[in-house]
């Protein structure tokens, strides 16, 4: 077993962690801001596989990852306006919706892809590896988190950012209200309608990125179902960590752990079926529902539409 | 420190809202003046509201235009109506409780950044207008009603100030408290900010308002200009309001007497039958009751009481102090932490509602609506709601469509309840039908002790008093009530005894005789009141 | 004139339109993005039509409609209580492990009928306990069900494959999946009929509720508790053991829909094989706004039609996946028509108030007035 530890296998071990977090993580950020302004979005996972192909094939035929990650984004908002449109301006059931945005950016990257590429898969142009001077030389971290992509910071740039905007800006007040009572925003003058389209977008946006980075950066090509229920993931970190970015990191982080564990576990000499490194993860996640059952708090006004002067 | 305040005239003309089914306003016009106080005044149902949001920017009229000095303006959206110096303080919180203070006030500011100190600024601006002290960091839930008022009123006049609207402000407050907001209002006034006062109380309007406008079926009946109320006294007064609100009704409301009642003009008194408690038995009593807090309620603490066959027990107090938590707890809703319910001398704590209910403990709550029916059922079925799964009307589960149906038609005749069919949606019938509903099934059968929160909540005149009198004819009969209400008339009208809960305990009770009982009443409240003031 | 004013034959007209307005909808959204895709629409639909209906397929899609009916009417039970199964993957996987995995051995051993009875009881009991802990976590603390339901159906699959490749694998075949129920012993036709009598056991299953939630005392429980668990609570009834039992009824129905489906139609499991009834159902359940009665024609118009397109689709070099998205698209258009027709019953316009608003002034200004 000493041979487990060796600075080669930790390495590897890090880098696994930081791809299965990220995506979460970002997809989750997004996830919030969004249930902070009383808009559950089951949807995510089809809009995160949105932004996984359109990213994939952007990074395709122009061969650039950046241009791929925006194009993700930019396919996060077109996709959220399903949920923007009807449920938002229109009130129509939050739920149902965003089951219908999950079936249908499921089907459609899988009609798309098998019609496109079906027969082989081309992969994207390789990551470059950003060797940061001098921190990348320190053992284990070194080769690891100091030699992620550029593409790596900005996102972490981006949570950043999002964390600070839930903290300092009115914006943030406007979003909590929202979710919390949009009565008392809609008659301090603001616009629940505007305020909630506009956390929406923001969600579909990260979301999208989110599905971008894990077809672009952690494993180079787009599969169907490539999520493979991250999204849903995403939206159990939102509700057990109640808007605290740092929280949200964090169990990002444990996420990627597990599934990292699964697969050094897999290059070990235990022979653990690949099914249960499969589930782990979601094992871990319903351990953390059922221990922390009583502090999930959820919002009073999340997934209820809501109409100025309704009787 | 200086406020800006905008002065000028506020012109409503000929403003018509008509929803489905009702004309909420019909061509109301009026003028709200700076430095004056005008009082809106009429029952529930007269548009008041209605009124009130168009100003607000929460709807837009039919037709009709709203003038400021002259120039019509559109008050499209509250946005709107805040740019014109538009504030409005509502009967229900509009603060959100898990921000802070300051949070709340800043809500709705333009700018990226928070700007903290600007804001905590503005505050104390207000504060020293107001004569209020208030603490930006604290959060709502550690603020009593009096000083949560405060903060919305400081939040309505946060963006300048032009016009305050007031609606229905002291329907939650201590007696002491509403002193306290004439005082504010008089700063307010002196300052030059124009102050609407919408209430449904005659002696307030007279008391507070500068000059009053009564609004009857959507339609501004009258008009007392500030010259017309200096040179009349109070009874001058109402008979001029009651004229206007009743015009040829009058007798059918009972007569002035009566009228004058139901206006909130008259100090109250007692309407039901005295009885004599050593000769009655006890029906209800509580021993020691107390519950644990959910969230932000109110917790009630040892509470003991006894209601006896015959007799209509009050209980008095501001909204939020226990009142829901006390009614849940003899209902069975809620389990209590300690002490005892016991009915007629058969210990009850345990049991759940059901079992209660066999036993002829009633419950019609104030959430008539969402608790007490289910708006998208039948009002057949509304009617059997308490009895599912009984016999006759269901058989081993199965539903009886017609046993059912014959039951239902027999109550909503013996409670004249108006609905177009038994497979109506009860959510379609009118809140005082709807209230009726809620009684004929909580007095069906052997009901022998009634719980009931706030009976006549949001309801006109009529249906009040027909609710008033099922209460009193159900007490004659020999059942007893459990009444709890925030309306200290109508306590004093049907109650005979009085107790007062304050803070989640009874803090006394009062025997409802003879002309003192609103003032001990309004002691006892002012009493717990103390705790108010932090 | 109120909904309930006008008369029975419009309501009817009403009804269904509103039902079969969204499906025609999604349709020609579905041709269109077909002919996007260089396919020809009329041929792929008439394609469905053929292999779904013609030349004897009508029994296919019959055979396909008993365990879609049965997880519909599992559906219908919980969505009634605005309960959120979404668990219906794990589910089913768990119910037809056991069916399957048991399915061989206890078939020869015993008469076929006991069998049956026995592995169907035994998958509804599994189906049914795969749902206990969500059902707990939500009536002791409120906790989310459409969260706890997704995991544990990820988990349950995961489990499912497990046993499938390990304690249920057909030791004579190298791919992954249990041994099969010979065929003599797998449920009987419907005389006359290549149909098993699955398909009678999904048309009482449906029945059977239809009676119990709309004219039993139970069905009204549930109704209120739909509705409203404030007045549930008022009026008596335990809101935590309602949970529970919608829940277990829920995954039990589903467990014998995997069941039914196992004899009847599969005989085997594969592993990592997932049908995934529960997505492409869930739109025609609510189109038949919950009603068990009226499900089973919807839900047999979505048998044929999956019948067909599966077979429509292969012949078209399409991904079998494209019926997701024509569900999908059932689901948008079905939530839009009912906002219409609802609009349009309040006498409202349909865009509400705040968004006309927003259209006027859709760049609201950032530098208004501020505090002074």
């Amino acid at each position: 077993m000493s041979d487990l530890f060796t600075p080669m296998f930790l390495t590897t071990f890090i880098v696994g962690c930081i791809m299965g977090a990220m995506p979460l993580m970002i997809a989750a950020v997004g996830e919030t801001i969004g249930e902070a302004a009383g808009i559950l979005n089951l949807g995510i996972e089809g809009v995160m596989l949105v932004g996984a192909y359109v990213g994939y094939v952007v990074a395709l035929s122009t061969h650039s990852l950046w241009l791929g990650m925006l194009g993700g984004a930019v396919a996060g908002a077109v996709a959220s306006l399903v949920m923007l449109v009807l449920n938002v301006w229109l009130g129509l059931n939050q739920i149902v919706l965003g089951i219908a945005v999950t079936l249908a950016g499921t089907g459609i990257t899988s009609v798309l892809f098998y019609q496109l590429y079906g027969s082989n898969t081309p992969r994207v142009p390789d990551v470059f590896e950003w060797q940061i001077p001098g921190l990348s030389m320190i053992p284990v971290i070194g080769p690891s988190l100091f030699s992620q992509s550029p593409i790596f910071w900005v996102c972490v740039l981006l949570v950043v950012a999002a964390a600070w905007a839930l903290k300092k800006t009115n914006w943030s007040l406007s979003i909590r209200a929202a979710g919390q009572m949009p009565s008392s925003l809609d008659a301090a003058g603001g616009s629940v309608m505007r305020t909630r389209s506009q956390a929406v977008l923001v969600g579909g946006v990260f979301a999208g990125l989110g599905g971008a980075y894990l077809s672009l950066i952690a494993t180079g090509a787009f599969t169907p179902v490539i999520t493979n229920g991250i999204g849903f993931v995403a939206i159990i970190v939102t509700m057990v960590t109640n808007g605290r970015i740092i929280w949200v990191a964090a169990m990002s982080l444990l996420f990627g752990l597990s599934v990292s564990l699964g697969t050094v576990l897999q290059l070990t000499s235990l022979n653990i079926p690949t099914d249960v490194i499969g589930m782990l993860p979601y094992v871990v996640v319903m351990a953390v529902l059922v221990i922390f059952a009583r502090s999930v708090y959820i919002s009073p006004a999340l997934a209820a539409p809501y109409t100025r002067g309704a009787r | 420190m200086t406020l800006a305040v905008e002065t000028g005239v506020i012109s409503l003309k000929h403003i018509t809202k008509t929803f489905p089914g009702v004309t909420a306003n019909d061509d109301v016009s009026l003028d709200i003046v700076s430095g004056q106080v005008h009082c809106l005044l009429g029952e529930n149902g007269a548009g008041k509201s209605t009124l009130i949001s168009i100003l607000a920017g929460m709807q837009q009229p039919d037709s009709g235009a709203i003038e400021i000095d002259g120039v019509p303006v559109r008050l499209g959206s509250p946005r709107a109506a805040k740019d014109h110096g538009i504030g409005v303080v509502y009967q229900h919180s509009t603060l959100v409780p898990t921000l802070s203070i300051i949070e709340n006030l800043m809500l709705g500011e333009t700018g990226l950044l928070k700007n903290e100190k600007r804001a905590i600024a503005r505050l104390e601006e207000l504060s020293d207008l107001l004569g209020a002290a208030i603490r930006p960091h604290s959060r709502t839930s550690e603020l009593g009603l009096g000083q949560q008022q405060q903060v919305e009123i400081a939040k309505a006049m946060w963006t300048g100030s032009r016009l305050l609207i007031l609606d229905e402000p002291t329907s939650m407050l201590t007696p002491r408290a509403i002193d306290a907001l004439a005082e504010n209002v008089a700063r307010l006034k002196a300052g030059g900010l124009a102050v609407v006062f919408i209430t449904h109380k005659l002696r307030e309007a007279y008391a507070m308002g500068d000059c009053i406008t009564v609004l009857r079926a959507g339609k501004n009946v009258l008009h007392l200009a500030p010259g017309d109320l200096e040179g009349r006294s109070e009874d001058q007064v109402q008979d001029a309001v009651l004229k206007a609100m009743f015009g040829g009704d009058l007798a059918a409301a009972g007569g002035k007497g009566a009228a004058s009642d139901l206006a909130g003009a008259t100090e109250r008194t007692r309407e039901s039958v005295a009885i004599d408690y050593t000769q009655r038995p006890t029906r209800l009593r509580l021993d020691g009751i107390s519950t644990r807090g959910k969230t932000m309620d109110v917790v009630v603490t040892d509470v003991s009481l006894s209601v006896h066959e015959g007799e209509i027990f009050g209980i008095a107090g501001i909204d939020g102090h226990g009142q829901t938590g006390l009614a849940e707890v003899v209902a069975g809703q809620r389990p209590a932490s300690s002490g005892r319910v016991l009915l007629d001398d058969v210990d009850v704590t345990g049991k759940g509602v059901r079992e209660r209910q066999a036993l002829g403990l009633r419950y019609a709550s104030d959430d008539r609506l969402h608790e007490g029916t289910v708006g998208s059922l039948s009002v057949a079925l509304n009617l059997m709601l308490k009895r599912i799964g009984e016999a006759p009307f269901w058989r081993w589960g199965y539903t009886n469509r017609s046993a059912i149906d014959a039951e239902a038609r027999q109550m909503v005749d013996d409670y004249e309840v108006r609905t177009p069919s038994l497979t109506t949606r009860v959510g379609a019938l009118s809140g005082g039908n709807i209230q009726k509903v809620v009684l004929a099934r909580e007095l069906k059968g052997d009901a022998r002790v009634l719980v009931v929160n706030k009976p006549t909540y949001g309801l006109d005149l009529k249906t009040v008093q027909l609710v008033h009198e099922l209460l009193t004819d159900f007490a004659e009969k020999g059942g007893s009530v459990l009444l709890l209400s925030n309306e200290l008339d109508e306590l004093i009208v049907l109650a005979h005894r009085i107790g007062v809960i304050s803070h989640g305990r009874i803090v006394g009770t009062v025997e409802n005789r003879g002309t003192e009982t609103a003032a001990k009443v309004g002691q006892l409240m002012i009493g717990g009141g103390e705790h108010d003031q932090k | 004139m109120t909904r309930s004013e006008r008369p029975r034959w419009r309501r009817g007209v009403d009804i269904v339109v509103r039902s079969v307005l969204p499906v025609l909808f999604a349709l020609i959204v579905g041709a269109i993005i077909l002919w996007a895709l260089g396919k020809d629409p009329l041929t792929f639909y008439a394609d469905i039509v053929a292999n779904g209906l013609a030349d004897g397929n009508w029994q296919n899609s019959m055979v396909l409609m008993s365990p879609l009916l049965i997880m519909g009417i599992a559906l219908i039970v919980v969505f009634r209580g605005q309960l959120w199964n979404l668990g219906y993957d794990g589910q089913y996987l768990l119910g037809a492990v056991f069916a399957a995995g048991f399915g061989p051995t206890l078939t020869q051993q015993m008469p076929p009928f006991l069998a049956y009875v026995i592995l169907s009881i035994g998958a509804i009991v599994v189906g049914a306990l795969w749902t206990l802990i969500p059902a707990w976590l939500k009536a002791r603390y409120g906790t989310n069900e459409i969260i706890t339901t997704l995991v544990m159906s990820t988990i349950g699959i995961g489990i499912a494959n497990m046993l499938i490749k390990g304690v249920f694998q057909d030791p004579n075949v190298v791919t992954p999946q249990t041994a099969a129920i010979p065929l003599d012993a797998m449920l009987p036709f419907i005389p006359g009929t290549q149909v098993n009598i699955g398909f009678i056991v999904a048309i009482v299953v449906a029945l059977a509720f239809h009676v119990i939630l709309t004219r039993t005392s139970f069905g009204l429980r549930l109704d209120v508790y739909g509705s409203n668990p404030k007045a549930a609570r008022h009026v008596g009834i335990n809101s935590r053991s309602m949970v529970v039992v919608l829940f277990l009824i829920s995954g039990g129905l589903i467990g014998l829909a995997a069941a039914m489906d196992m004899l009847g139609q599969w005989g085997y499991l594969r592993a990592n094989w997932n049908p995934s009834y529960g997505n492409e159902i869930l739109p025609f359940v609510f189109l038949a706004r919950l009603s068990p009665l009226a499900s089973i024609p919807f839900i047999a118009f979505y048998a044929v039609f999956a019948t067909g397109a599966t077979i429509a689709s292969q012949q078209a070099g399409l991904s079998v996946d494209f019926l997701m998205v024509i569900v999908a698209l059932v689901l948008v258009f079905m939530t839009i028509t009912e906002y219409v027709g609802t609009k349009r019953d309040l006498g409202q316009s349909y865009l509400p108030d705040e968004l006309k608003d927003a259209f006027r002034r859709p760049f609201a200004s950032m530098t208004r007035r501020t505090t002074s």
